[in-house]
């Protein structure tokens, strides 16, 4: 975050808080996002994205995460899930795949480690204490939004 | 006179309402889920409380980021299901109970809890998906509920012992308020998951385990829990559990808790629920006058506590319905 000071949670791993400052500079990310809570908005973005983008005073790195649907940038830049999972329902995909999406992970391979109980804390407490830490997540790009796979929680509220 | 008879805290992950909705429940999946709240629909339904007051979050349905209050009452004769982007959810309307609920703003205001009353909401998933949970799919829920929505969705939330105090100022509330009224409150969200960012799927099941078991026994432990501790042990969005310490502080000091269910996952979350009693006030047993104020004979006092706490976790253990995820 720029012009920010150092804050305690950001040591931990792979997790964007979303905290007063982000909220102030992600202000209109969210509400770009609220806005597709109505069926009318949704058409409207979907038939031209980058015209629909320019009603938000975005800035020009939050235009770009969301026309490229890279859902960690846009969190690191002041969105927040409840909010940017908006956005991946207008593309019709569950929370689920958005989280497997910021993983950098595929949503079989992500609805398999849940269903193993999930991602183990051990190793994913802190980035200052490497002892604590295995393998977070990589960092990739999101891939592009794969065709759906039918998940055994299957539903797009997953 | 009002009175809080019990506590109840469970998850409410939308999945959960989605499988309801979509009649997915009896698919093994969620099945493994929504056994385990069986039992807590039959306590429910002997319970039989006159009001609910609910303590839950909203997910940008009802507040945007144009508007974060940390406390909000909700003091309004109903509460529809929110449009949470696939049509609102084919649940009742939400009956509140004005009277009770404007007399605990007065009250809980005057306790120095600056709360936002609010008089016109919308209510998503995080309030009806326990209701669910505690009453099933009926036409109509059976009571009146009053909603409290707490922010845990910008940081920071209100503290864990700032809630635990709201609990006890609602206590104080509920009891001066006249009419005869039997009192549940419900505390949802949790328990462990991050849905947002590189680590989302975290699930922290000891981490659970020991915050139920100290809800029970030790709520002053979690009260003191700092943030950064529920970010960085129960994930992100695990911090929602803070909401759990407004119930337990509702509750008197002393608790039986009656029932358990913990089971990963459902969707992203670990899924948890714990049934707590006020204690009946029995009348009480007084020792002896001649045994009180004197020390008893040492080994007594070792040996008793010890065999009482082995006695207690052994019949904890009992109750206790862990259902395990599939490997």
């Amino acid at each position: 975050m720029t012009g920010a000071k150092q804050k305690e949670y950001d040591d931990i791993p792979g997790t964007f808080v979303f905290d007063a400052d982000r909220s102030r500079q992600g202000y209109h990310l969210n509400m770009f996002c609220m806005s597709l809570m109505k069926a009318e908005n949704r058409k409207a973005f979907k038939a031209n994205e980058s015209e629909y983008l320019n009603r938000f005073a975005l800035t020009p790195e939050q235009r770009e995460a969301i026309l490229k649907r890279n859902y960690n940038r846009m969190l690191e830049l002041g969105g927040n899930i409840y909010f940017t999972a908006k956005l991946g329902a207008t593309d019709g995909h569950s929370f689920q795949h958005m989280a497997a999406v910021m993983t950098g992970s595929t949503q079989e391979d992500y609805a398999k480690m849940m269903l193993a109980g999930g991602r183990s804390v051990e190793g994913n407490r802190s980035k200052s204490k490497p002892e604590a830490r295995a393998k977070p997540a990589p960092r990739k790009p999101p891939a592009k939004p794969a065709s759906k796979r039918p998940t055994s929680s299957g539903s797009k509220r997953g | 006179m009002a009175k809080i008879i019990a506590g109840v805290s469970c998850s409410h992950v939308p999945a959960i309402g989605a499988a309801i909705d979509n009649g997915k429940t009896e698919e093994p999946y969620w099945k493994r889920v929504f056994s385990g709240f069986e039992k807590s629909k039959e306590w429910m339904a002997q319970a039989k409380p006159d009001v609910v007051i609910a303590i839950y979050n909203d997910h940008a349905s009802a507040f945007s980021v144009e508007l974060i209050p940390t406390f909000a009452l909700g003091c309004a004769a109903e509460f529809p299901p929110a449009d949470e982007g696939w049509g609102p959810r084919p649940v009742p309307v939400v009956k509140g109970h004005p009277a009770l609920a404007s007399h605990i703003a007065q009250s809980v205001i005057l306790d120095e809890f600056d709360l936002t009353i609010v008089n016109k909401m919308e209510v998503d998933h995080g309030l009806t998906v326990p209701l669910n949970l505690m009453f099933g799919s009926p036409k109509e829920w059976p009571c009146p509920v009053i909603p409290v929505a707490v922010n845990v969705v910008m940081f920071p939330p209100p503290t864990g012992h700032r809630c635990f105090m709201l609990g006890r100022a609602i206590r104080k509330a509920v009891q001066s308020f006249p009419e005869d009224l039997r009192v549940v409150v419900l505390g949802t969200g949790g328990m462990s998951h991050q849905i947002s960012g590189p680590r989302a799927g975290l699930i922290n099941s000891k981490f659970d385990t020991a915050f139920l078991d100290n809800l029970t026994k030790d709520p002053g432990k979690l009260a003191r829990m700092p943030h950064l501790e529920y970010m960085r042990e129960a994930g992100a969005e695990g911090i929602e559990m803070v909401m759990w310490l407004v119930m337990r502080g509702a509750l008197d000091d002393k608790v039986n808790e009656v029932y358990r269910f913990y089971t990963v996952p459902a969707s992203n979350t670990a899924v948890g629920h714990i049934i707590l009693e006020n204690k009946a006030r029995a009348p009480r047993t007084r020792r002896p006058s001649s045994a009180r104020g004197k020390l008893r004979p040492a080994a007594k006092t070792r040996r008793k506590p010890a065999a009482k706490r082995r006695r207690a976790a052994a019949q904890r253990v009992k109750r206790r319905d862990i259902v395990r995820s599939k490997r």
